[in-house]
C-alpha cells in the first residue's frame, strides 16, 4: 500500500467518506440517498419517453410484478442474495480503501469451485454435507481469484482497479475453457451436467410444500439465510473486532495504518481474501442453490451490480442490505417488463444501473452538498447561539 | 513456402484491421490518462459511438455522416465524465464504469424500440459503409513483383481510411504531447496540475479538452467497428474491446508509440486466435482459443506486477484537482 501511495497511485482508491459530525444520519444515510435515487430514475424516465412508453406505467409494473407475494417476490429475494453477497464484498475491500471491481470475476471462478466439488462428490454427500463443502469451495476459489490481484498491489504494486478489470476477463475465459472443452455436459447449452438430486438443498417453495405452505416455484434457497448471517457477520467483523478496525484504519488513513504499526500489505491481502470471499458465496447462491448445475455466464452481472449495491448502502451492512433488495427488485421487475411493454428490452436494468451508479457515487456532491448546506443553514436558525 | 508466406502475410493485414479500433480507443485513452482522468469507461463510449454510427448510416445513407454521430455520442460520454469527475470531483473509477453500464443499456434500450430486431440496427450496404481502399497498383504491378509486391498488395492495401488514419494517429498525437503548447499543458495536467495552475491555465480547462478528444476518438474506433468491421450495430458489439485498449494504454506505458504496438501485439492474438482455431501446433499441440482471449489481460497483470519493466501511471492520474486558496 506505502508503494502505492508514494507512485501516486493512491488516488485512484476511494477514501471512506469522513462523517460530517454535525449532521444527523438520517441526512446522510437516507434523505440523500434517496433524493439521489429520485435524480437517476428520473433520467431513467426519460429513456422510457424516448422509447415512447409511460414511465409511471413500467415503474408500475416494474415493482407490482417484483414485489408481489404470490409471484415475483421470491425471485426479488433470490436475486437480492446474490446481490448482498457481491455487495457486501465490495464494502469491505472498500472499507480498507480498495475498490475491488473483481466481484463478477470472483463469483465465476467461485462457481467453477462450487461445480468441481458437487461433480466429483455429489454421488456420495448428503445434502446438508455437500451444502457445507460448496460453502466451503465456493469461499475459498473466490478469495483465491481475489488474493491474486490483493498479492499484486501489496508486493508489487499493481494497482488492483485494474488488476481486478483484468481478472474479470481472466476468469470468463478460463471459465469458457473448463465448461467447453473439460467439464461440459457436451449438450447444446455450455453447461456442467446437473448435479445429484440426493445432494441438493430443497429451494424454498420445495421446503416449505410438505408443510401446506404453497408458494410458487423460484430460485429461492438457503442461500438468503447465509446473506444474511454475512451481513452481520461483516458488520462484527468490521465494528467489534481488532481486524475490523486495522481495515478501517488503513482505509481512513494508511498514514495513521502504518504509524500504528500495522502492515498494510497483510491487511490489503486480508482484505482482498475476505472480498473475494464474500462475491464467491454467490456462487453457493446460484450454482448450488438455484440451478444445480454450472451455467455460462451464470453471473448475469450480478458481480458489477454489487458495486452499486455497495454505493447505494453507503458501504454499511444494514445499507447494503436495502440496496439489494431494490436492486433485486428492479432485476426481477425488469424481466416482468417485456410482457407488458415488447418495446422496452429489459436491458432497463442495465441504464437504471448506470445511473444509479451515476448520480449515488460519482456525481455524489451535486445532491449532497446543496442538502448539507441547507440543513446547517436551517439548523443555525434553530439555534442561533450553537 | 509460398503458402505460408501469403498466410502470414493475410494474418498481419487482419491483425491490422482488429488493431484498428483497439489503436484509437487506446489513443483516447492516452489522452485522458495523461491528463489526470483516469478513463476505465473506453468500452461504453466504444459502444455508443458504434450505435450512434449505424443508426445513422443506416438512416442517412452515409457511413462519414455515421462517423461524426459517433464521434459526438463518444464526446457526449465523455462530457458526462467530465462534469462528474472535474466539476464535482467524482471517483473517476466509479464514474467510468457507471457510463459504461448507461451505454450498454441504452443502446440495447434504444435499438429494440427503434428497428426492433433484437437490439440489432438494420444492416448497412456497401455505399453506407467504409470499405476496403486498393492503394495505387495493388492489384496491377505488385502481383509482378516477388515478396514484397505481395506484402504491398495484401498487407498495406485494402484497409479501409479509418484504418490509415488510426495508423497515422500515433504519430500526431506524439507531436501534440511532446511538442505544442497544448500537449505540454495535457502532460503536466497530468503530472503536477499546481503549476499548471500557477501559469495561469485552467486545469479543469485542460482535461475537460483531453476528455473531448478521447469522446471523439472512443466514437470513430466505435463507428470503425459498427461501419467498417461490420455492416450493423449488434448487442454489446464492442465485447470488451475498450478495456483491451485499457490494457494496451497500460502495456504500452501511457506513451503513443509503444501503445500502437501494444495495440498490433493485442490485434495479432485475435488474428492468430481466428487463424489457429482447430489446428495442431508442432510442439505445442491445439491450443485453446480462450488462451488468446486472455493473453492481453495477464501481459498486462504481469507487467502491472512489474515482472517486465515497470509501468509508471502519470503522478496526478485519478486525483481530482482542487484550486488551493
Amino acid at each position: 500500500m506505502s508503494t502505492t501511495i508514494s507512485n501516486g497511485q493512491g488516488a485512484l482508491a476511494p477514501r471512506p467518506q469522513r462523517i460530517a459530525a454535525r449532521l444527523p444520519w438520517w441526512l446522510t444515510g437516507l434523505v440523500v440517498p434517496a433524493l439521489q435515487l429520485a435524480l437517476a430514475l428520473g433520467v431513467a424516465s426519460l429513456v422510457v419517453l424516448l422509447v415512447g412508453e409511460s414511465p409511471l406505467a413500467t415503474l408500475r409494473v416494474m415493482l407490482t410484478g417484483a414485489l408481489d407475494p404470490a409471484n415475483g417476490l421470491a425471485s426479488t429475494l433470490y436475486y437480492a442474495t446474490s446481490l448482498t453477497f457481491t455487495g457486501l464484498a465490495v464494502a469491505v475491500a472498500f472499507h480498507a480503501g480498495l475498490f475491488n471491481i473483481g466481484g463478477e470475476g470472483q463469483a465465476y471462478v467461485a462457481g467453477l469451485g462450487v461445480a468441481l466439488a458437487c461433480l466429483w462428490l455429489d454421488g456420495r454427500l448428503g445434502a446438508p454435507a455437500m451444502f457445507c463443502v460448496a460453502v466451503v469451495a465456493a469461499t475459498a476459489a473466490g478469495a483465491f481469484w481475489a488474493w491474486i490481484p490483493g498479492y499484486l498491489q501489496a508486493r508489487r504494486g499493481a494497482h488492483v482497479v485494474v488488476s481486478t478489470i483484468m481478472f474479470n476477463y481472466i476468469a470468463a475465459g478460463l471459465l469458457n475453457y473448463m465448461l467447453v472443452s473439460a467439464i461440459g455436459s457436451g449438450g447444446m447449452g455450455t453447461e456442467t451436467r446437473s448435479f445429484a438430486p440426493s445432494a441438493m438443498l430443497p429451494k424454498l417453495h420445495e421446503a416449505l410444500a410438505p408443510l401446506g405452505i404453497v408458494l410458487a416455484p423460484s430460485f429461492l434457497n438457503i442461500a438468503m439465510l447465509l446473506a444474511l448471517l454475512c451481513a452481520a457477520g461483516v458488520w462484527w467483523l468490521l465494528w467489534r473486532t481488532r481486524l475490523g478496525y486495522a481495515l478501517r484504519l488503513l482505509g481512513q488513513s494508511p498514514r495513521a495504518a502504518r504509524y500504528a504499526g500495522l502492515s498494510a500489505a497483510s491487511l490489503t491481502i486480508t482484505a482482498m481474501l475476505i472480498s473475494g470471499g464474500l462475491a464467491g458465496l454467490m456462487a453457493v447462491n446460484d450454482v448450488y442453490g438455484a440451478q444445480g448445475r454450472l451455467v455460462l455466464n451464470f453471473t448475469g452481472g450480478m458481480g458489477f451490480l454489487g458495486v452499486a449495491v455497495a454505493l447505494m448502502g453507503r458501504n454499511h451492512p444494514a445499507g447494503v442490505l436495502a440496496a439489494a433488495l431494490l436492486f433485486g427488485a428492479l432485476y426481477q421487475g425488469s424481466t416482468d417488463l417485456q410482457l407488458d411493454f415488447p418495446r422496452i428490452s429489459p436491458e432497463l436494468i442495465l441504464v437504471i444501473q448506470g445511473l444509479v451508479v451515476f448520480f449515488v457515487a460519482a456525481l455524489d456532491r451535486l445532491v449532497r452538498e446543496p442538502v448539507e448546506r441547507g440543513y446547517l443553514a436551517w439548523s443555525n436558525r434553530q439555534r442561533p447561539d450553537a | 513456402m509460398e503458402d505460408i508466406w501469403l498466410m502470414v502475410l493475410s494474418t498481419a493485414a487482419s491483425a491490422i484491421r482488429l488493431a484498428c479500433p483497439l489503436v484509437l480507443a487506446a489513443m483516447g485513452g492516452i489522452l485522458a490518462e495523461r491528463s489526470g482522468i483516469v478513463d476505465i469507461g473506453l468500452e461504453g463510449k466504444m459502444l455508443a459511438g458504434a450505435f450512434a454510427a449505424a443508426t445513422l448510416a443506416s438512416q442517412l445513407g452515409s457511413p462519414w455522416l455515421g462517423l461524426v454521430g459517433g464521434m459526438a455520442a463518444g464526446v457526449a460520454l465523455s462530457m458526462l465524465h467530465g462534469v462528474a469527475t472535474i466539476r464535482y470531483r467524482g471517483d473517476q473509477v466509479v464514474s467510468g464504469m457507471a457510463l459504461n453500464f448507461f451505454a450498454l443499456g441504452l443502446t440495447m434500450v434504444l435499438g429494440q424500440a427503434w428497428f426492433e430486431q433484437g437490439g440489432q440496427t438494420p444492416a448497412l450496404d456497401a455505399a453506407q459503409r467504409f470499405t476496403p481502399i486498393d492503394l495505387p497498383g495493388a492489384e496491377t504491378w505488385a502481383r509482378q513483383v516477388p515478396v514484397l509486391g505481395d506484402f504491398y498488395r495484401i498487407v498495406l492495401s485494402g484497409h479501409s481510411v479509418l484504418v490509415y488514419a488510426a495508423f497515422v494517429l500515433p504519430a500526431l498525437i506524439s507531436f501534440v504531447l511532446g511538442h505544442t503548447r497544448f500537449g505540454l499543458r495535457l502532460r503536466a495536467a497530468g503530472e503536477e496540475p499546481n503549476a499548471v495552475d500557477t501559469a495561469g491555465v485552467s486545469v479543469a480547462g485542460v482535461r475537460t479538452l483531453a476528455l473531448v478528444a478521447t469522446g471523439m476518438l472512443c466514437g470513430a474506433a466505435g463507428a470503425y467497428i459498427s461501419t467498417a468491421q461490420n455492416a450493423a450495430f449488434s448487442r454489446d458489439m464492442t465485447a470488451g474491446s475498450g478495456y483491451i485498449a485499457l490494457a494496451a494504454v497500460i502495456f504500452g506505458k501511457w506513451r503513443p508509440q509503444p501503445v500502437l504496438g501494444a495495440c498490433l501485439l493485442f490485434g495479432l492474438l485475435t488474428a492468430l486466435e481466428a487463424r489457429l482455431q482447430g489446428q495442431s501446433l508442432p510442439g505445442l499441440g491445439t491450443i485453446p482459443p480462450q488462451v488468446f482471449q486472455v493473453l492481453p489481460y495477464v501481459l498486462t497483470v504481469v507487467l502491472l506486477a512489474g515482472f517486465i519493466g515497470k509501468a509508471t501511471p502519470p503522478k496526478a492520474l485519478g486525483r481530482p484537482y482542487v484550486k488551493e486558496r
